[in-house]
């Protein structure tokens, strides 16, 4: 089954706004069903230059699509000559020919002798790969390449479709990426657990809950509500730092997170140091597994996701302290093992996190429901900015976040 | 003084049918066609004052004598017709000969592209139309328009009795458009209206659209049309414009008048 509706290029030339001869073809594309893109409108500076437009036609289906071209082709819309992708070898390890072709995060296809073919696994800001073949085509991070690895140049025989409103009617359906903190929180959250109570019950079938998350969810209040969702099957991958786990343990230790006292709600004498030893003692055991499993933590974010055998990928930063056993600290290391966990992740929830929130967001293709929940306008905004329509934030507290959409999946705590 | 080519009705008649207007069973009478294109030919260099440049008819081309569709000349360059019906394709290297052979430049449309000549390109000095649809490809106008450096508008002729541009849309030297407007799509009919002014818009009725009232020679105040349009010669006599009305039945029955039995060459 092919990605996209069916869709194709074609080209108006000569005197085509005055004469109305482009609106026309606009939309005769309408009447008929169809929708278009406007791609390329160059409009001549003088009266008597020509203007040209580019349009991609898109209907639901091969046969509208022809009825359609049938009907534009006599007002002048000429299907533009496709030709196939161009390809160059890579030069080095990890180097991209200079002209190479960067992804963005739409579904996208690139044509291979005569036939479109869908590139797997799309993502933003990559470059694509045939296979030696060249009978499929891949989006692949630059520092993949292996020399003499065949990545797609220039523009032809390259589609990238819009994305098509989901058939939910849900807060994922508007396609309209606002970021608001005036607006009312219970209605998103109301469909997030739906979605989310669906994944649930298809056992996987339909796709995974991812959450990345930072520490603010510990210091916050939102580590109880958050072991809950992973408890009760809700998570199923989980990105985080050094730090979310650091404190999480440390809360289960020393009922401190950062030296804080989340109960006392003062700092507690030395409880700067809590997180360390939490560290070094997990160090001291060799895993995080094997501590959950030893019975030296019992409770937590941590040890329900070893519980609910949750894929956890941890990344560190430069500040990190330690690190704990099982962060990885080679930044494309860490890349990598998140892009691994991501294929059946079907909806995305992005906590807390600058980091983690905009590097998952850069590696998600747009076809997945994202929510971004920061008490800081700019990170939703930031991941709306990448032009997701399916990105939806949320400016509010992780704790009252996770509490909220607990409760409605029926959390009573 | 203007100059118009014309050709001789000596081999005219109807011997195909290749638009609405034309019936095998409805046989022109060639005395008749031939009575018809003297007078036209003798107003035209009497009244009117036009010099005439004669076509040598040739057999077996009924439809030669519409010299409106050899092509397209201004200044000096003639871009030649390339007809939709093979009938008409045969008609092709004469005029595209004579013109050469009168000293035309001559710039040929590349192949699979139909263009029907002054039958679907008019226009004023600084601004032309093409018909398209029925006859004309679309494509056509964009070449044109490159080879001349004029805007040339596009217009869809819908109605297949108005299958040609002149047959319902005639620009006159005062600035005036006499056109008939539902000969046109909805989009063309919005332009023309948006680039002509309303004043300048002269609009014939069905009635004498049928009797092709706009296949008008204009030439200077000098008007030419077939008879049986009253409302046309008021409406053109109240511009101040001299009405020649003639008998043209005979070409009605090819689907052709005053304006398609000559070719404008200045």
């Amino acid at each position: 089954m092919t990605l996209m509706p069916s869709q194709e290029t074609v080209l108006l030339h000569g005197h085509i706004i005055d004469s109305l001869i482009l609106a026309k073809v606009l939309d005769t594309i309408l009447m008929m069903g169809g929708t278009f893109d406007l791609s390329e409108v160059h409009i001549g500076t003088t009266r008597e230059q020509p203007s040209h437009a580019k349009i991609i036609v898109r209907a639901s289906s091969e046969m509208m699509l022809d009825q359609i071209l049938t009907a534009i082709q006599p007002h002048g819309a000429v299907a533009e000559r496709e030709t196939d992708c161009r390809a160059e070898p890579a030069p080095e390890v990890g180097v991209f020919p200079e002209t190479f072709y960067a992804t963005t995060h739409l579904p996208t296809q690139v044509r291979i002798n005569g036939q479109w073919v869908d590139v797997g696994a799309i993502e933003m800001d990559l470059g694509i790969r045939l296979d030696p073949t060249r009978t499929s085509a891949a989006a692949i991070p630059m520092t993949q390449a292996e020399r003499g690895d065949l990545i797609v140049t220039g523009r032809d025989g390259i589609r990238v479709a819009p994305l098509q409103r989901p058939p939910e009617r849900d807060v994922f359906g508007f396609m309209e990426a606002h970021v608001s903190s005036e607006r009312p929180h219970g209605p998103i959250i109301i469909d997030i657990a739906r979605r989310m109570r669906a994944l649930r019950e298809s056992e996987g079938k339909q796709g995974k809950v991812l959450l990345a998350g930072g520490p603010a969810i510990i210091h916050s209040g939102g580590r109880d509500a958050l072991t809950w969702l992973i408890e009760s099957g809700y998570v199923h991958v989980l990105f985080c730092g050094n730090a979310l786990a650091a404190h999480d343990m440390e809360a289960h230790l020393f009922g401190t997170s950062l030296g804080f006292g989340l109960l006392a709600g003062h700092t507690v004498p030395h409880g700067h140091e809590h997180h360390l030893r939490t560290i070094n003692r997990i160090r001291a055991i060799g895993s995080i597994e094997r501590a959950v499993v030893s019975g030296v933590i019992t409770q937590g974010i941590m040890a329900a996701c070893v519980r609910q055998h949750v894929q956890v990928v941890m990344a560190g930063t430069i500040r990190d302290d330690g690190p704990l056993p099982g962060v990885i600290t080679d930044s494309i290391e860490a890349q990598a093992a998140m892009r691994a966990a991501l294929p059946d992740v079907k909806l995305a929830l992005l906590v807390a996190s600058t980091l983690h929130a905009v590097a998952t967001g850069n590696l998600l293709p747009a076809t997945v429901p994202t929510v971004c929940v920061d008490v800081n306008p700019a990170v939703p905004t930031k991941l709306a900015d990448r032009g997701s329509f399916q990105a939806v934030g949320l400016v509010m507290d992780a704790a009252s976040f996770l509490r909220d959409l607990a409760r409605e999946l029926g959390c009573t705590a | 003084m203007s100059r118009l080519l014309v050709c001789p009705p000596d081999y005219f008649g109807i011997e195909y049918e290749i638009n609405p207007w034309m019936r095998l069973s409805n046989t022109a009478d060639p005395r008749l066609a031939r009575m018809q294109w003297h007078g036209l030919m003798r107003e035209l260099e009497g009244a009117v004052g036009a010099r005439l440049e004669r076509l040598d008819p040739v057999p077996g081309l009924p439809d030669f004598v519409f010299t409106a569709n050899a092509g397209v000349v201004h200044e000096g360059r003639a871009v030649p017709s390339r007809f939709r019906h093979p009938e008409r394709q045969r008609e092709e290297r004469h005029f595209e000969d004579w013109f050469r052979n009168n000293g035309y430049a001559v710039t040929r449309l590349k192949d699979g592209i139909h263009f029907e000549g002054a039958g679907d390109l008019l226009g004023f000095p600084d601004l032309w139309f093409g018909g398209y649809r029925q006859r004309t490809d679309i494509d056509a106008y964009e070449h044109l328009s490159r080879i001349f450096s004029r805007e040339i508008i596009p217009l869809e002729l819908i109605n297949p009795r108005f299958y040609h541009l002149d047959t319902c849309f005639c620009p006159l030297s005062g600035g005036e458009l006499l056109y008939y407007p539902p000969a046109f799509d909805r989009y063309a009919r919005t332009v023309i209206e948006d680039r002509i002014a309303t004043q300048r818009q002269i609009i014939i009725q069905e009635i004498e659209a049928m009797r092709f009232a706009c296949n008008a020679v204009c030439v200077g105040r000098h008007i030419v049309l077939p008879e049986g349009c009253p409302d046309a010669v008021r409406q053109l006599q109240e511009r101040g414009y001299e009405i020649h009305s003639l008998p043209l039945d005979e070409f009605m029955k090819a689907g052709g008048s005053a304006k398609c039995l000559t070719l404008a060459l200045e």
